[in-house]
């Protein structure tokens, strides 16, 4: 896939006062099913540095074009027709290549495809949902999609969630794992949302609202955002205290 | 002043959302026709070596009910104790052994299921061996950022009277929440996010 060494630094340390806590009492939800008691601090051993990696003979043609993937022949998804790109960097600033990014999202309408799902807005017969990549040489990515409704939910008595993308995206250490949620520039929902507020860092909630790219947008046919994505960096192993053959 | 760092920071964590099976695994769901079979559905083949096992369980909330919504996944060294991982430098893992394994809980009974081997073991930072044990990842609705934590094997007592990680476990009858006991055809691991019986989590 690339002729680049694989790396086996530890990963840099997880600034968990920039990801949200676990108890977040207005995110419902969450009171339950978070944790009481303190993590156990682990450094990285080979469980943790080390990782799935995925060939492109996974994806199908149209795994990154969610306005075909699930549509019956010659039919389209309705809705605004966008491009989400960017990179997946990691906190070093340099390019992820080969690594997978899956993504999922509700309809233009704000409805998804889910069989626990209630919401009265109706389904879209050719949009599915859900798409992946992964990343070329330089870390980049792209897939083109409609833009997510906004979608009410049961939290508060008059909760919606911003139109926003699921992302989960593999590095190449188990410990890079992550599953974050991509928003809209200047949607004005995001302030709003009880999720988006588990982020107690204002900065933190900016990093995951992707801006409109004018540049990328293709004239006549769809819009684009950016949307770039950083996992944990690592360190050099020259200096690690590791035992000879580790 | 001081030169700065220019790092960037990690892209903040989100909850999976009551709705990960679409984008994780659609065809558990339903949605067919998009991807051909889901990632992680399958471990082993006819061609992989080592002893079958399967790993059953179910994550508990703190009122004591079962999540039907979330998504594990798991990792894992092959019967040799070598990861399926171009970060792996000790030698060529088995390559009919992904070493990864994603599933959900069941919708109506909160149940997960693997079908996998029983790990070898590998070494510690200073190259003391590890007991024997798979390395689960938990994300749903309510969880902020997804889970990390270790299932070790109960009749592997030898092991893991000597591993370095159980080893530093302060409160001692806390061990036990990450110790899978043995079924009839492998392990049970019920993993408990809240409460008296709460399962370690590790910052890893």
């Amino acid at each position: 896939m690339r002729n680049a060494t694989y790396e086996t630094g530890a990963f840099f340390v997880r600034d968990r006062s920039w990801h949200p806590k676990a108890y977040t009492p207005d995110y419902k939800t969450s009171v339950t099913r978070s944790p009481q008691k303190a993590l156990l601090s682990l450094e990285n051993t080979v469980s943790e540095i080390t990782g799935p990696v995925f060939g492109h003979d996974i994806l199908g043609e149209k795994d990154n074009d969610l306005i075909y993937n699930f549509a019956r022949p010659g039919e389209s998804a309705i809705g605004e027709r966008i491009i989400v790109h960017g990179k997946v960097l990691d906190e070093r600033g340099r390019g992820v290549p080969g690594v997978l990014v899956e993504f999922w999202q509700a309809n233009a309408a704000g409805r998804y495809r889910h069989k626990n799902e209630g919401y009265m807005a109706p389904l879209d017969p050719n949009f599915g949902g859900c798409g992946r990549t992964i990343t070329d040489d330089d870390g980049g990515y792209a897939f083109r999609t409609v833009k997510p409704g906004p979608y009410p939910w049961p939290n508060g008595v008059n909760d919606w969630r911003p139109a926003h993308i699921h992302f989960s995206i593999f590095g190449y250490g188990f410990a890079q794992r992550l599953i974050t949620q991509m928003y809209f520039e200047g949607d004005p929902l995001i302030p709003l949302c009880p999720i988006v507020r588990t982020i107690a860092d204002e900065a933190a909630i900016e990093q995951l609202v992707a801006p409109l790219d004018m540049a990328s947008t293709v004239p006549m046919d769809a819009r684009a955002y950016k949307f770039d994505i950083v996992l944990r960096g690592r360190r050099s192993t020259m200096f690690e205290n590791r035992m000879e053959g580790n | 002043m001081v030169q700065p760092l220019n790092r960037l920071k990690e892209s903040p964590s989100q909850t999976a959302g009551p709705y990960v099976h679409i984008g994780c695994v659609p065809n558990f769901l339903g949605i067919e026709g998009v991807f051909d079979s889901d990632l992680g559905k399958t471990m082993v083949n006819d061609e992989t070596r080592g002893q079958r096992i399967a790993i059953t369980g179910r994550v508990i909330d703190g009122t004591g009910t079962p999540l039907k919504d979330a998504l594990l996944e798991i990792w894992q060294a092959d019967s040799n104790g070598l990861y399926n991982s171009p970060s792996e430098t000790r030698g060529g893992a088995d390559p009919n052994f992904a070493g990864w394994g994603r599933q959900p809980t069941d919708l109506k009974s909160g149940v997960f299921r693997f079908d996998t081997i029983k790990p070898g073991r590998v070494p510690f930072t200073d190259g003391r061996m590890q007991a024997p044990h798979v390395n689960f990842w938990i994300v749903a609705r309510g969880i902020n950022l997804g889970l990390n934590t270790r299932m070790y094997f109960a009749d592997e007592a030898e092991a893991n009277a000597e591993d370095p990680v159980l080893a530093r476990i302060e409160h001692r009858v806390r061990v036990q929440t990450l110790l899978a006991e043995p079924t009839d055809d492998g392990y049970r691991f019920d993993i408990h996010l809240q409460g008296d019986n709460e399962t370690i989590f590790f910052d890893i």
